[in-house]
């Protein structure tokens, strides 16, 4: 057995069980903004993955450390800092993925999942779990806005990985999938009411498969 | 709490009801094929058959009884509404997308008849207006105005293979509110806009008999009291008094009352839409502020908003209120001196 119990629960909890996306319902903001096509959704979620885990870790760090009456600034602090490096990174590597995703990425910082893993669990656990559970959570959350992402790009625009190119450079343009080839595109997928209706259907399916599965 | 409006006789189950609530609709659906050509045929076939197919096909997954709910009329109903609201001849695909989000989506995946929360007709409008905003503004000329308009057979045609050589400008025009509305933005006078040939006396040339009919249809189904007066008339009056208001304030961007009552959905609105006994506010008081708000919000989206009708918009933002205007309109119980604690439905 590679993980012990304790670290597949917080596996099994981040992906599934507690998953932010459809259970939790945190971090809606960017998950609604920014589901509009899979790569917009899969860059955003492993952005706010790496800051999840990154400060989950720090703060468990020095958890022992922060004075209890003062701990959210403390946190929030942290968390921006990560976020600011995240963004200059972007900013100088991918930059046209930084273009479209504009101000959500500075606003990984205000994304109450992060706050909420570091104060629900990376303030009390140990580095190593915390480490996980934040990059659990991250990729389930990331896991919820590739399935929306998906959904709505098929739906919108008849495509797949459309604007790979922002994020891999020029040579992964012909990587784009025409899913369904001369689609008009149902527009209202690619727009904010899209995004509701997706994530309410992502819920049920999860509600029947967790019923399925009980 | 009154009862649903269709209690109020006997004999009237909801399969009867829904018959003379489509019966309603003939004089206007007789107008508009007088004037637009045979297309709006073509789309109320296509309309009920794909509704007809939906519904089947959510009552299997659902594993509920066919006969009752197929039988029951309610889906044709929403169809129907559905295809008076789209403009005609349009790609066979907008129909079926409009019918999906109308009866799967807005009907079925809220719990079914009697359960939703938004009239399922205006969903699937809305869904598609958003969409396909450019199909959804091309709707048939009258005669008079068009250059050629289809017969049936070239109606099935066009919704079925495409406009192909023939330009849609051969037989399609924007609505009277569309040209209003971008030609006053454009700061064209008044009088010269309504003098164009898609205006007639009152509102849009042939679209004012086709409203006059529906008018003259729902008050066919009030006097049946199939619904009661309550939402047409408050609905109605709320166009009317916003829009003259507006019209009062400045002639010259603001359309008159008439104009308003007169073209877009909102006569089919009032009687047939709004009034919906599932969607709608079912206390007295209820009906009339749910109504002269949803009319109120249809002159102020035709007037400030983007797209050029307003009706569909209205009447779902006032269906979410709906609950909200029920618990605080419950009448006094008798024999109480208020209505039971106020909020408590």
């Amino acid at each position: 057995m590679m993980f012990s119990q304790e670290a597949r629960d917080i596996i099994y909890n981040g992906l599934w069980k507690q998953n932010p996306g459809i259970i939790q319902l945190l971090g809606l903001c960017p998950l609604l903004a920014i589901s509009n096509n899979v790569v917009n959704a899969l860059s955003l979620g492993l952005a706010t993955t790496l800051v999840m885990a990154v400060a989950s870790g720090s703060v468990a760090v020095i958890r022992n450390v922060i004075p209890h009456e003062i701990r959210i600034p403390a946190f929030v602090l942290i968390i921006a800092a990560l976020v600011t490096v995240v963004e200059l990174a972007m900013h100088a590597w991918m930059h046209a993925l930084y273009i479209v995703l504009g101000v959500f990425i500075p606003l990984i910082t205000t994304n109450c999942i992060v706050l909420a893993r570091v104060e629900a669990f990376a303030s009390k656990r140990s580095t190593a779990h915390s480490m996980l559970d934040a990059t659990m959570m991250g990729l389930g959350l990331t896991g919820v806005l590739v399935a929306l992402g998906g959904m709505r790009e098929i739906v919108g625009k008849g495509t797949l990985f459309s604007g790979i190119d922002l994020a891999l450079g020029p040579m992964a343009k012909g990587w784009v999938i025409p899913v369904i080839p001369d689609y008009q595109g149902l527009l209202i997928a690619i727009l904010p009411p899209g995004a509701f209706i997706g994530l309410g259907l992502l819920i049920a399916l999860r509600n029947v498969l967790q019923e399925r599965g009980n | 709490m009154n009862g649903s409006p269709y209690l109020l006789r006997e004999n009237n189950s909801v399969t009867v009801v829904m018959l003379k609530v489509l019966a309603a609709l003939i004089p206007g659906v007789i107008a508009h094929v007088w004037f637009f050509g045979p297309g709006i045929v073509v789309s109320l076939l296509l309309c009920g058959a794909f509704a007809i197919g939906f519904e089947t096909l959510v009552l299997l997954m659902r594993g509920m009884p066919l006969k009752p709910f197929l039988t029951d009329g309610s889906v044709l109903v929403t169809a129907c509404l559905l295809a008076l609201a789209l403009p005609t001849l349009a790609p066979w695909w907008l129909y079926l997308a409009g019918v999906f989000f109308a009866v799967v989506v807005a009907k079925h995946l809220y719990g079914g008849l009697g359960q939703n929360l938004f009239n399922p007709a205006m969903v699937g409008y809305a869904v598609l207006i958003v969409s396909f905003p450019v199909t959804m503004t091309q709707w048939a000329a009258p005669y008079g105005v068009a250059h050629a308009i289809p017969d049936l057979w070239e109606a099935f045609d066009l919704v079925f293979a495409g406009a192909g050589a023939i330009s849609p400008d051969a037989y399609t025009s924007a609505t009277v509110l569309d040209t209003w509305k971008t030609q006053v933005r454009l700061g064209k006078d008044a009088a010269d806009i309504l003098g164009q040939p898609i205006f007639g006396w009152a509102g849009g040339r042939g679209q004012e008999i086709v409203a006059s009919m529906y008018l003259a249809g729902g008050l066919l189904l009030v006097a049946n009291r199939l619904t009661t007066w309550h939402i047409p008339f408050a609905f109605l009056a709320g166009i009317a008094a916003t829009a003259g208001a507006l019209h009062l304030l400045d002639p010259s961007r603001h359309a008159d009352p008439l104009f308003h009552l007169l073209s877009g959905g909102a006569m089919l609105g009032a009687f047939f839409i709004a009034t919906d006994p599932v969607t709608a506010a079912s206390t007295p008081l209820g009906k009339l502020i749910y109504a002269s708000l949803a009319g109120f919000l249809t002159v102020i989206i035709r007037t400030y908003g983007g797209y050029p009708d307003g009706v569909a918009f209205a009447i779902l933002l006032m269906n979410v209120a709906v609950p909200f205007i029920d618990a605080y309109t419950q009448p006094r119980v008798f024999g109480h001196k208020h209505g039971g604690k106020r909020g408590q439905a």
